[in-house]
């Protein structure tokens, strides 16, 4: 992929505090990157750091307290509709089915409802839930429903894809494939996406590029290229170049302080 | 997709692994039947008509102090005219009443949640206009809109107000934000984020103040006859105790308790109908933690 003059999204000198009754905490402070288009962007730190502060950010859900955040060169002043959040709660409406949850995004921006339920049944089926169309959420599994709001984020084609720590309550196993599902779609669409997580692993495994962020105010204390070559499998992660990133990473934490193996 | 199979099959194992020994396995069995939810509470009512007639019989109680049961029943049936036509007014105040009040209830709870200036102005009235006797205001709605149906509204409104719109109020406030925000994302104005997340998020909880306002609603109905009005069940019953006539207070206690549980059932079917999801009973606050 050939670096382009413009970057697809810009956080300008990001700054976000929050006015807590008298004393102002600072989240993020005068945050400044850049994603290419069809770029997958992991951003790890520690809790409470504002990572979601930032992406709540892109997705136009609140304004920074000074800064930009631009995409495609236009600052995002209001909600971005062209983008499509996974939370980490799969954030399914109860009284909804599986399908219809998806169509969701589909009866907001009133797009047509054939094409619409069409591609919603098309999405479903390629993340495995054909023949779940018609379940409710309670009768999904925690991968199924996370798969759900997945293809929720993805019914409108976005130009951006918005993922706050969205595997993150899921068991090992299921987390393991619904990252190797996630790989593929995005393969197949090169979306561009923002995914936050609390794991290494999971942002070597998925990621281009991994920015490491500080503990409050957030900094970029850290970024890297993950140089392994795609479809990237499981057995990878057992590989030196994965380790060794991994093992890099962890460093990084180490040296401010976040991870520490001595006495505490 | 095998994984996603095997999901599901580890979810059923979890439903089906009930219990080893075998009288309990009988008894769930009965309790999962819907023969369990009415030959219960039947039951309990047989053994409690039993002792109350047992207590008229052998007791030697005169029938003005306590008739027996079966008189009653005998009564409500015998005198069927005088009661359907007493239960009328009674039955329409109840409804307009009751419908004052959701009508008027819904929308302060909704502006309560969008508005914090009328939520804090607002919020202690509620308070103040709930701890206020009802009963003791009565009276006054009687010198002001005289002996018809009126004040008779007026009452049932006032009592079933506020569990209505505290329930509402809290059923407003249920949806979840990421709901909201992700519904925003989608491109959603006011109208439309009030309509797909939080009316739906809320109906649970506005059905649970309407079932116990319209509990109250017959209570309202019935205080504001014995206060003052020219027909209706709670008129009959007041007169018939100055006549010591215990069977036909007791006979008009049996229709406002028929009313008041008809129209508990009416609300929950109309619970059935309306609100998403709730599926054969399921409820989906239960499943709130997605």
């Amino acid at each position: 992929m050939a670096a382009t003059t413009t970057p697809f999204v810009e956080f300008d000198r990001f700054t976000k505090s929050f006015d807590t009754g008298g004393s102002v905490v600072t989240a993020v402070n005068e945050m400044s990157f850049q994603l290419e288009r069809g770029e997958f962007l992991a951003i790890v730190g520690p809790s409470g750091c504002g990572k979601s502060t930032l992406l709540m950010a892109l997705a136009g859900l609140t304004q920074p307290t000074s800064g930009q955040v631009r995409v495609d060169g236009t600052p995002i002043l209001a909600p971005y509709t062209d983008a499509g959040i996974v939370f980490q709660n799969a954030e399914l409406l109860p009284w909804r089915t599986a399908l219809q949850n998806v169509l969701l995004q589909a009866e907001v921006r009133k797009a047509p409802k054939a094409e619409s339920e069409a591609r919603a049944r098309e999405l479903l089926a390629s993340v495995g839930l054909k023949g779940f169309e018609g379940r409710y959420p309670d009768e999904l599994s925690g991968g199924m429903q996370q798969r759900v709001s997945l293809c929720r984020a993805l019914l409108h084609d976005p130009d951006i894809l918005v993922m706050d720590e969205p595997f993150g309550a899921l068991d090992a196993l299921t987390r393991d494939q619904i990252q190797i599902d996630l790989q593929r779609l995005w393969m197949e669409r090169r979306k561009t996406v923002v995914f936050v997580t609390h794991s290494i692993d999971e942002a070597v495994f998925l990621a281009d590029r991994v920015l490491v962020f500080s503990p409050r105010p957030a900094r970029i204390a850290a970024e890297f290229r993950v140089p392994l070559a795609r479809p990237r499998h499981l057995s990878a992660r057992a590989g030196r170049e994965f380790g060794d990133l991994v093992g890099e990473i962890r460093g990084v934490f180490e040296t401010l302080g976040v991870l520490s193996e001595g006495e505490r | 997709m095998s994984t996603v199979q095997q999901e599901t099959v580890q979810q059923e194992k979890a439903a089906t692994g009930a219990a080893h020994a075998a009288p309990a396995r009988r008894r769930r069995r009965f309790l999962e039947t819907r023969w369990a939810d009415w030959l219960l509470p039947l039951a309990l009512v047989v053994v409690i008509v039993a002792v109350w007639q047992a207590v008229c019989v052998w007791g030697g109680l005169e029938e003005y102090v306590l008739p027996k049961p079966w008189d009653v029943v005998h009564k409500m049936f015998a005198d069927l005219d005088t009661y359907a036509d007493q239960s009328v007014p009674t039955i329409v105040a109840i409804f307009a009443g009751f419908a004052l009040a959701i009508v008027v209830a819904l929308p302060i709870a909704v502006a309560m949640v969008y508005s914090e200036v009328v939520r804090r102005a607002v919020y202690p009235l509620l308070i103040i206009a709930q701890v206020v006797p009802k009963v003791a205001i009565a009276p006054l709605f009687i010198i002001w809109f005289g002996f018809g149906q009126l004040p008779k509204v007026l009452m049932v409104a006032l009592i079933c107000f506020f569990p209505v719109v505290i329930d509402s109020l809290v059923g407003f406030k249920a949806a979840r934000p990421e709901s909201l925000m992700l519904v925003r994302s989608m491109g959603a104005n006011r109208w439309q984020a009030f309509w797909k997340v939080r009316w739906p998020w809320a109906l649970p909880s506005i059905f649970a103040g309407i079932k116990v306002g319209i509990t109250l609603a017959v209570v309202g109905a019935v205080v504001a006859e014995f206060v003052g009005a020219d027909k209706g069940l709670g008129v009959l019953l007041i007169t018939a105790r100055g006549d010591m006539d215990s069977l036909t207070v007791f006979a008009s206690i049996g229709w406002l308790t028929v009313i008041g549980f008809v129209l508990f059932l009416l609300v929950e079917v109309l619970e059935r109908v309306l609100v998403p999801g709730r599926r054969s009973g399921r409820s989906f606050e239960a499943s709130g933690s997605l």
